[in-house]
């Protein structure tokens, strides 16, 4: 497809979303999460879509996608990986493991492999903090973590 | 009769392999052609021996843990049905000293019930409270929560009940209750635990809520960090609307009340009150100045109801028992019980609900056990990344709000990070700043600019660049955020930056040459 007609596939997805959600009270963040969850990330196409459901002018869409974390510009890779670097996995040594698993992947923070196969990205507590340090691996948990088990995630998601 | 075996399926033991347990546990029960039913309940909260599995026998439960999916097949031929003795068993579970000195009130069921049960949750004294304040006035049900000092439980301590009133007062064509969900403070988890392992307490404090002050409509805003707990909240309010605890009709009688979960996108400022509201709206979660108050302009300009989680899982409890009950637990003009997160480097971390007034000291050493690496304990942090660096010699504070006021610190959302002897109060002064700057609203100077400014000077102290000089400007600086900041943000993170000064001026005396070089 090219990009005009990815454009305009885009555009209608966003549509049926929108037209789905806009009966909410509040409805943009609901919207937000539907489009990242059909497209992988937010695309720009969308935000004239979204603009002129909800009688807001693309610049207020725009700021509202970029004051949030969770919404991305771009898709992530394969596999997502958020490790926790809040302070209860600090104090477990979350900051070695991090640039441990760094290291492994060649990676610095939001950054995405060349081969799209791992995206890792900070976050700021997982409500894991009694079995620090602690992730979240394409939405799955895992708590105790130690310099084993970051070699094997390591390997997992390049595999 | 089938015999019951529980397996958490609350995030802290999912994230420690319960699942596979569970799957090995199912396997190992068709193979041997028992009669088992294995019921996914929330944690008890002792999360050192997560996954902990329970079974039911004629004397009570039972406790083994932390099991691993090896040991099932062990534990069913050391008579697990029958709670038989095997390395992993605990014993009964109630005996359990970290659960037996707990005073569990808001955490009555969790842990104990299947989640999703709503047999389970009225045999086990939920729903009392509800069918009570079904039959009171506004007015009466107001002043039953008022009489029972409750008071905020996100950390700001604001009594409960006469954030109530203000909306019960308040005119509007609608008023909201929005459950603020959004327990983004690490070493905070009793949000979750709730949402996953007693989601419908919540869900009856927010109709009990919405009963007191004229209120139809609920908003559970909570972070996209907890897909479990949206998963099983979202559950919860169904199986509520079915059974007319939600809906036109609450319990037969002439009260509407509904709610929906609400989900973040990663902002931790979206639990300062103002700004969650903002994006529930819609928009980005920046503060609003007050007043006016949300109480009345919230959500939509309407009349709101704004309560931490655990404040509106302990209505409940008041409403069932009545205020008199509630206050007669605390100390001082803090009343009640407190469900504290002891967390981090800790031996034996988790969920330990208690009266006010146990001291600092005996949370993390006597319940907690010291560090988990065997070190000594250096400096505890309490109430999230705004709270304050605890060393030892006042680990006397009892738990209390105007006590930790008194020392410099708050009790925020009552989560106890312990750190050891390796920790760099330097370092984490530092990062105090650096999440204040990723996190930062934006829209006052002092928490926008004052956080990177801070980051900066902390790197000049490191670096031995006048750090006499430094160690001025970043009191200074902590002046000007504490007072000019909008909200707890930028308000607030002079706390730990602060604390971290004062109490181990030694991590801020510049590293000797030689030793910096090496």
């Amino acid at each position: 497809m090219d990009s005009r007609h990815l454009d305009a596939d885009i555009a209608s997805r966003t549509e049926a979303i929108v037209g789905r959600l806009k009966p909410l009270e509040g409805p943009l963040l609901p919207i937000l999460h539907d489009i990242q969850a059909e497209f992988g990330y937010v695309p720009q196409a969308s935000l004239p879509v979204i603009a002129q459901g909800l009688n807001l002018s693309r610049a207020e869409v725009h700021g509202v996608v970029s004051f949030y974390h969770d919404y991305r510009e771009t898709p992530a890779g394969r596999h997502v990986i958020k490790l926790c670097r809040a302070e209860a996995c600090q104090s477990m040594g979350a900051n070695e493991l991090a640039d441990r698993l760094l290291g492994l992947l060649g990676l610095d923070w939001h950054e995405t492999s060349s081969d799209g196969a791992v995206t890792i990205e900070p976050v700021y507590c997982l409500g894991l903090c009694a079995c620090a340090p602690a992730a979240m691996v394409d939405g799955e948990v895992i708590g105790r973590l130690d310099a084993d088990a970051v070699q094997d995630l390591a390997m997992a998601v390049r595999a | 009769m089938s015999v019951k075996i529980y397996i958490p399926g609350d995030s802290g033991a999912l994230a420690v392999g319960a699942d596979k347990v569970a799957m090995r546990m199912a396997q190992a029960i068709a193979a041997r052609d028992l009669d088992v039913t294995i019921i996914r309940n929330g944690s008890r909260g002792l999360f050192w021996l997560e996954p902990m599995i329970e079974v039911e026998t004629e004397a009570g439960r039972v406790a083994y843990g932390p099991v691993k999916p090896a040991d099932v097949d062990g534990l069913l031929s050391a008579g697990l049905l029958d709670g038989g003795d095997h390395p992993l068993c605990l014993g009964p579970t109630a005996d359990i000293p970290f659960l037996k000195r707990q005073t569990r009130l808001t955490f009555a069921r969790c842990g104990i019930t299947d989640p999703l049960s709503l047999e389970d949750y009225r045999n086990h004294g939920g729903l009392a409270g509800l069918i009570n304040a079904v039959a009171m006035t506004p007015q009466a049900i107001v002043q039953e929560v008022t009489e029972s000092g409750l008071r905020g439980r996100g950390g700001a301590g604001f009594p409960t009940g006469i954030k109530w009133k203000t909306v019960l007062e308040a005119e509007g064509p609608q008023k909201y209750i929005v459950c603020n969900a959004d327990e983004g403070d690490s070493g905070t988890f009793s949000d979750r635990m709730i949402m996953e392992g007693d989601p419908f307490v919540l869900i009856e404090g927010m109709v009990i809520a919405g009963l007191a002050v004229g209120a139809t409509k609920g908003y559970v805003y909570t972070r996209s960090e907890y897909p479990h707990a949206i998963r099983m909240m979202t559950r919860a309010i169904e199986i509520a609307r079915k059974n007319n605890i939600l809906g036109p009709s609450v319990l037969g009688s002439l009260h509407a009340f509904d709610m929906e979960v609400r989900e973040g996108a990663g902002a931790y400022v979206c639990g300062e009150e103002t700004a969650l509201l903002e994006s529930l709206e819609g928009r980005r979660g920046v503060v609003r100045a007050k007043p006016p108050l949300p109480a009345h302009k919230g959500f939509l300009g309407r009349p709101t109801v704004v309560n931490n989680l655990i404040s509106l899982a302990t209505v409940p409890v008041i409403l069932d028992k009545g205020g008199a009950y509630y206050r007669d637990f605390g100390m001082g003009r803090s009343r009640g019980t407190i469900p504290v997160q002891i967390t981090g480097n800790v031996r034996y971390g988790g969920l330990f609900e208690a009266a006010f007034g146990m001291t600092l000291g005996e949370l993390v050493d006597d319940i907690g056990g010291g560090t988990a690496t065997g070190r000594p304990v250096k400096a505890v942090q309490v109430g999230g990344p705004l709270g304050a660096y605890f060393p030892r010699e006042l680990f006397d504070t009892p738990f209390d709000y105007e006590a930790f006021t008194a020392k410099g610190g708050l009790v925020g959302h009552a989560g106890i990070v312990v750190f050891d002897d390796t920790a760099d109060m330097l370092k984490q002064a530092r990062f105090a700043f650096e999440f204040c700057a990723i996190e930062s609203c934006g829209k006052c100077t002092p928490c926008r600019i004052g956080s990177t400014r801070g980051v900066e000077v902390i790197d000049r102290i490191a670096a031995g660049i006048e750090p006499e000089k430094q160690k001025d400007l970043v009191a200074d600086l902590c002046n000007t955020m504490k007072f000019g900041s909008l909200c707890a943000l930028g308000g607030f993170t002079p706390y730990p930056v602060m604390s971290a000064l004062t109490h181990f001026p030694e991590d801020f005396r510049p590293v000797p040459m030689s030793q910096a070089a090496e």
